[in-house]
Order: structure tokens, then sequence, then C-alpha cells
């Protein structure tokens, strides 16, 4: 079974996000960038099923600047076998990255196709459901446990209520939430073997799509900054306070 | 989508991570400083590249943060036991031990034929230095493993070769080194174990062996002793000194575990400390049955063991140099929450407290523990770019540079790391005498330092009694040529001029010292030269690491003095200011030094033991 798993390229969770002075988007000069830390959850669930014989073969892939092959690399170094990187330097909104991955689906033909549920950096959440429907395949979103039976996956899904699982025929899409796994780390070996292996680099017009961003920023603020607490009394000054000041109750 | 909260640190200790080393600096001293990337030329690195060196670099961040820094106060409060039959670690410190072997990290720096990486030396300092950041008791078996597979590997015969290093490579054994006895330690001409040959070819070992660093454990199957003996019939003193492989259980063919040998362990030694490695002694022939296996030749041993002295030497700085740092972000940490007192001129008692970073005299103590770590650290990844250029580029240069620099590069950061370590308990003031703090007990592990692997004192008559006149002197001048490159460069910036200024009066004292002193041991005064080694150590140790400091200022000033970004201005801006603490507040104690060095001062010297 081939397994598709898709990586992207963000600022590092470490890093403390910086404005640009124009308020017109977070300053990445010179800013350390990393995998989307869902992505590496996803190659790691992608990693495991290989390792218990149920994947043959993971291809990753990612989007973006030609810095973005670090990333896929990185997830070569992890056990993927090769990767594909789709490079542009445009920004790539939800709908243009599922169209993207679409075109890679449709060229490889995975069995199941494995996203982080969202990137760190935008925090949509869009583009594994999106491409679940523009490639007509069922979806299993915020996963906490994976299962393939067979032609099926099981999918255990984090909702508000508790656990759902769900069964999907396969081919199948699955985003993975946090508790999905803990991703390992590469073994040096691993790392030099990483270079090794095949990386193909295809720009959005070999796969047939035409970017075409639907959404306009019009302005980039840091959140306003937490004003400091107050120590309480009893009880009934915080339900107080809860209701007549924060107005939550 | 309340998930898009939740801190990726309790997944990787990232809130924690900063503690351990500064990732900007580290990185900063990597690929500005010292040009990691650049090594890609040498043709036994050209595999290499920088997002490689990152990744393994990221790879040591994980093991140290994830395996070996959440048992760092329980291996201290839980030191290792012996029931008279075995030893008993903790279980965490054989899982740690797991993911160093699992990492590659073992056998890093040996060729790909050979099962290793060739892992640039520099890039393999960087990681220990995640790891004895993290955890230096638990690091120390690793080290000991790799040293003692690097002297096997070196001067082993090719079925010694094939015996131990595949299992000292994979983690299967652990290494020591065993030269110290109960009544031998710094003048190992004395030493008393001996060796007897028998009809097989080998040796039957005699005698006991005192403060060997995982000298037993249970961690691993089993420990390969390298021991320093003195064969039947050899001469006396340092020439007649013989290297054997001992191992704990003797080997059958195709690596099974034979007989136990006859090395058992007389006790555990309860430290100051490194707590969790066991301090052993060791009794070699007990039964009359301790196997050993000649090292190369026969009385060469201790020749051998310098091999691996000289690399553990830099491993001492470094641990010395990385226990300062911890102690220093974790004073800073503290002081930057901490709110205690008001500015003098301040008289509203009523007014907010100021968080003690903001009192002059604790940014004095951060200041100088700043200074004495990023400079130590410096100091050893110099180290490690010297063994570079000599192994992988075959500068025989850099080698002479290093055998000048190794006494230095061992003390100055054992000497100033503990006073860091001394300035973070006082930062913290009650709270850093505690042991619910961690900061005491970087103070006890790193006062280990100036002791183990040659103590201070015998580093100071190495450097001035031999290193310094090696090669002619030849040690020196590329030493002055390294730092004149860098004072021509610094002093065309404006903001460093007068600290280069300052800097090449204090060089000149350290040139005029030194040649005094040459002088007066050509002249048969070498004993009261001597007598003053300590100062000497200590005053190279300074202009070295004050020759860093300015690397650092140049180097930071290029990099940065063009971005934008504030943390770059004020990665910039603390780097000048160290520079200039160094340079104004800790170089002008030379001077003092050389007053007493150049008299020959004989205080010390002439002192007698019944006037105490």
């Amino acid at each position: 079974m081939k397994v598709l798993v898709a990586v992207k390229r963000v600022i590092d969770y470490n890093v403390k996000v910086r404005v640009k002075a124009d308020n017109t988007g977070v300053d990445l000069t010179n800013v350390k960038m990393a995998m989307n830390p869902f992505c590496e959850i996803a190659v790691e669930e992608a990693v495991r099923l290989k390792e218990k014989g149920v994947a043959t073969e993971i291809v990753v892939v990612s989007i973006g600047p030609k810095t973005s092959q670090e990333q896929i690399r990185t997830a070569l170094a992890l056990g993927a076998d090769r990767g594909i990187q789709i490079e542009t330097d445009e920004e790539v909104q939800s709908l243009d990255a599922a169209k993207l991955l679409k075109a890679v689906v449709d060229k490889e033909q995975p069995q199941l196709v494995i996203l982080g549920k969202q990137s760190i950096d935008s925090d949509n959440n869009q583009t594994g459901q999106m491409l679940a429907a523009l490639a007509g395949m069922g979806q299993g979103t915020f996963a906490s446990e994976v299962v393939v039976d067979g032609d099926k996956v099981n999918v255990t899904r984090e909702v508000d209520g508790g656990l759902v699982t769900v069964g999907l025929k396969l081919p199948a899409v699955v985003t993975t939430d946090l508790r999905l796994n803990e991703p390992r780390y590469a073994s040096l070996p691993n790392i030099m073997k990483a270079k090794k292996k095949p990386l193909e680099s295809v720009s959005p017009a070999d796969l047939g799509v035409t970017l075409s961003p639907r959404l306009t920023t019009l302005k980039v603020e840091e959140p306003p900054k937490r004003a400091g607490g107050i120590k309480v009394g009893s009880v009934s000054e915080l339900v107080e306070k809860l209701k007549n000041e924060a107005k939550v109750i | 989508m309340s998930d898009t909260g939740f801190h990726f640190s309790e997944r990787q200790g990232a809130a924690v991570m900063s503690k351990l080393i500064n990732t900007k600096d580290l990185e900063f001293l990597l690929y500005h400083v010292f040009d990691a990337a650049q090594l890609a030329e040498f043709p036994r690195y050209a595999d290499y590249d920088r997002t490689s060196f990152d990744g393994i670099l990221g790879t040591a961040a994980r093991i140290a943060t994830d395996y070996l820094l959440p048992h760092n106060a329980k291996a201290d409060a839980q030191e290792p036991v012996f029931d008279g039959q075995r030893v008993e670690t903790l279980p965490e410190v054989k899982i740690a031990w797991k993911h160093f072997a699992a990492s590659g990290l073992l056998a890093a720096r040996h060729g790909i034929d050979e099962g290793g990486m060739q892992l640039p030396s520099l890039i393999h300092m960087a990681c220990n230095a995640w790891f004895v950041s993290a955890n230096p008791s638990t690091a120390a078996y690793p080290f000991l493993t790799s040293a003692a597979a690097n002297v096997i590997h070196a001067f082993g015969s090719q079925s010694q070769k094939q015996t131990f290093l595949p299992h000292l490579f994979s983690g299967r054994f652990a290494g020591t080194m065993a030269l110290t006895e109960p009544d031998v330690g710094s003048s190992l001409g004395d030493l008393t174990t001996r060796a007897i040959l028998t009809e097989d070819g080998s040796y039957r070992i005699k005698g006991q062996k005192m403060y060997i660093s995982g000298g037993d454990q249970d961690i691993t199957e089993n420990i390969v002793h390298l021991v320093l003996a003195r064969i039947q019939g050899a001469p006396e003193g340092v020439k007649g000194i013989s290297l054997f492989i001992v191992p704990k259980f003797r080997m059958q063919a195709d690596g099974v575990l034979g007989e136990r040998n006859d090395v058992q362990l007389a006790g555990l030694l309860h430290k100051m400390g490194y707590r969790g490695t066991t301090s052993t002694v060791l009794t070699f022939g007990e039964q009359g049955d301790c196997h050993g296996y000649l090292l190369g030749e026969p009385n060469k041993g201790l020749m051998y063991m310098f091999k691996m002295m000289n690399e553990a030497r830099i491993g001492v700085g470094l641990g010395a140099a990385m226990i300062g740092y911890r102690g220093y972000l974790e004073s800073l940490d503290y002081a930057r929450q901490r709110p205690q007192g008001r500015s003098p001129t301040e008289k509203n008692p009523h007014s907010k407290p100021l968080n003690i970073i903001e009192h002059a005299d604790v940014k004095r103590m951060l200041l100088a523990q700043k200074c004495y770590a990023e400079g130590s650290l410096a100091l050893c990844l110099l180290a490690a770019r010297l063994v570079d250029e000599q192994e992988a580029g075959g500068n025989q240069e850099s080698g002479i540079l290093l055998d000048l620099l190794t006494p230095v590069v061992k003390s100055y950061p054992s000497f100033y790391g503990p006073r860091a370590n001394d300035l973070a308990i006082q930062v913290l003031g009650g709270a850093g005498y505690t042991r619910e703090y961690p900061v005491e007990q970087c103070y006890r592990d790193n006062r280990l330092n100036p002791i183990h692997e040659g103590t201070h004192g015998i580093q100071s008559l190495d450097l001035l009694g031999r290193k310094l006149w090696q090669h002619q002197g030849r040690g020196q001048q590329l030493l002055l040529g390294r730092i004149e490159a860098t004072l021509k460069s610094a002093q065309t910036k404006t903001v460093l001029a007068l600290w280069v200024a300052e800097y090449r009066i204090h060089l000149k004292t350290l040139i005029n010292t030194t040649l005094i002193l040459g002088q007066a041991m050509q002249n048969g005064q070498a004993d009261a030269v001597l007598a003053n080694s300590a100062l000497y150590l200590d005053m190279m140790g300074k202009l070295v690491v004050g020759w860093l400091w300015l690397e650092m200022a140049d180097k930071a000033q290029t990099t940065f003095a063009d971005s934008p970004a504030p943390d770059d201005q004020n990665f910039l801006a603390g780097k000048l200011q160290a520079a200039r603490y160094f340079i104004g507040w800790e170089l002008p104690e030379v001077e003092l030094l050389a007053q007493r060095l150049q008299g020959l001062d004989g205080t010390c010297r002439e002192m007698q033991p019944d006037w105490f």
C-alpha cells in the first residue's frame, strides 16, 4: 500500500512570532523554520504503518519555496521513501494546496493520504477536507488512532464530546491530531541516507494547476498584551465578576 | 479549534530547551564563527551540508531534552548502589543509553566503512554540548565509551578491533580508562599494577585501580577496561608502562560473552557531584586469573593513553563549559522573573518591586557568567574545529596549535565554569542554596572538572613546561597569527577598535612574560618558573578567551549589524557588551599575574612545610 504524506514548512514553534512593521504579515527574515508539528505526526504514522508491514512505500510531498526541500529531507530521514516538491514562491492558500495535492494523488494513486489537521502558521484546518472532497475520498479528520483493516481504515477522531470512530473505504484521507503518536527523532545514519533518497521537483504548472488566491490579507497585528490578573477574596466574588465583568456566565 | 493553543513544549520539552543552551548562540558559533558549512570542502565530510548538520543537532537536542534532562536531578539524589553483588543504576540511565546507541552517535566520528558517520568533530562537539548541559553524569558513559573505542581503533590489532569495536559502537559494551591507583594519581610513573605474559600470548593482570568512572554498572552487557600496567621486568617510571584491554567478561568467537574475568568491584565511591556516574575501586586478578590483552607495543601505554587523554581533556573542558552555561541560563531565567527590591533612587515603598535582573550587581554576576560560559563554549568548539582541520583537512599546523591549546581548553572552562556556577547560586540567593533549584547541583558537578583528566596544576605544568616549547615554539607563532587576523578585522570596526587597542596591551604582556620565562628556564631556573605555572595558565586562558570574545564580537557585528530584527540586534548588543566586560574587567588581571610571573615570585615556593 502506498501512503502519501503532505508536510508543510512553517515558522518553528519555539520562535516568538514577529509582525512586520507595515502590518502586511509575519516577518520571516532569518527566522528558524521547521516542519509543522502536525505534519511530523503524519510522517510518524506513515512510518509506523510501514514498520507494521501495512504500507510499502511512503511518498512525502511539500508545497513551497526551494527551501521546503529541507522539510522533505527531514521526512525522508524519519523513514519516508521519496519526496516530491511542488516549488512555488507564491502564497498558497488551502484550496490551491488541495488542488495541487489532488494532482499528485491522481499521479501517484496512493491508498492513504495523511496530512496534519492544520498548520500552526495559518491555522486554517481546511486542506485535508478539501482534498478529500476534490479526490472523492472519504475523510477521517483529527485522528487519534488509525487502524488499516484490509480495504478499510478505521479512524478514531477526537471530537468535543469524546471519541468517534469512522470506517472509511480506501483510498481515504486522514488528518492527524496531537495524540495520534509521538514522533521519533531521526538517527544520524538515517539523516545521511535521506540525502540519497529521490526528491523530484515540479511546478504547479507541471501539475496543471494555476494558483488563484481567493482571500486577501487586510492587516496582521499582534494580539493585545495580556492584562495582569487579580486575586479574588471569595467564591461569590469570583462568580460575581465572571457574571458582570467577564460576562461569561 | 481549541487545540491550536496546545503547547508543543509538552511533547518536546521546549520550555526547558532554552535552559540547556542558547540555540541562537550555538548556531552563531557553528556557522558564523567556526564556519561549519566550509567543512564540507574536506573530502571526508563531502556528504554533509547545513541541512544535515541541523538535522543531527536537532536529534541531539531531542535526546538531551527528552531522555537526559528529566533524570538529571534524580540521578543526583539516587546514586548508584552496590549490594556486594551487583551495581544498580536508574532505569532512566539505561533508556538514555539505548537512545545514544540507536541515534548512531557512539560511532559517529568513525569512517562510514567502519560503521560510523564521518561526522565532523565540530558538530560532534556541539551535540555533546547538548548532552552535558542536560545531564553530565549520564553523558559520561558514552563519552568514556567513545574514548576507549578511539584508542582501540588507533592502536589495537585487527583482531582486537574486530572483537571489541562493533560492540562499543553499537552500545552493547561500554568502555573505561583505568589509570589511577589508590596510591598513584597524577604521578603515573609510580604505578604498581603488574602484567605477566602467559604462554597463549595474553597477560595476567594484578593490581588495584581507583576513581574509575563507569568501572562497573548494569547498563551494558560487558565493560571494556583500558588498564595501565607494568609488564614484569619492564623499566621503572613512565617508560615501562603498557596498556591492556581487560574485559569484564571474556570474549568467545562471534561476539558471544564467555567467562567472567577476574575483575572485581571492591566498592563504589561517593562523590560530591557527577553522582549518576559510578566511581569505582576495581581489583584486578585477586584470584590470579584476570586476562588482559596488550594493546599495541609493550611500554608505550602512556603514549597511547595520552591520545585518549587529549580527547578526554577537551571533553572535560566542554563539560565544564556547559555546566557553567546551564547555570548561567538558569540564573538568567530566575533573575528575569524574581521581583525584589527597588532602584536606589526609588523612595516610594508602594512602588512595584523590580525584577532582580534590573539591579546592576545582578547584571554584573550574569555578565561574568555569560563571559565564562559562552567564551568557554567557543574555546571548545575552536578545539573541535582544529581537530577537523588536522584530521580531515590534513593541516598539521592546526594539530600543533591544538597541542598547545589543549591544556587551556581543559582548564579555562574547568576553572571558570565553577566560578560561573558560584555566581549562579548567588543570583538565586537562598533559593540557589537549596536542592529545590538546579544550580547547586551544577556547582557540585562542575567542581570535578579541575580535578580529573589531569588536575589544574598538571595542566599548567604541561603548558608552561612542555607545550609552549614544542615544535620550536611553532604553536605560539600559530596562535599569535590567528589572534592577529582577528585583531586586524576587528580594528576596522568603530565599535571594536578601542577594545582591540586594549587587548594589544595585554597581549604584549603575555608575549613579554613568555619570553622572560623561556629565558629563565634556559638559564636553569625551571624550578622558579614552574612554581607559578598556574598563574601562567590563567594568563594564557584569559588572552585566548579574550581573543575569542573579540572574534565573536567581530563576527556578530558582520552578521547582524544590518539586520532589522530585534532578536538579532539584542544578540549583537549582548555579544558586544560581554566583549566589553571581558576586555575591560577580566583581561587587566593579567597585569598582576605578569608581575608575579616575570619576577619569578618565590612566595609560595619558598614557604616551608613547618611554617604552616
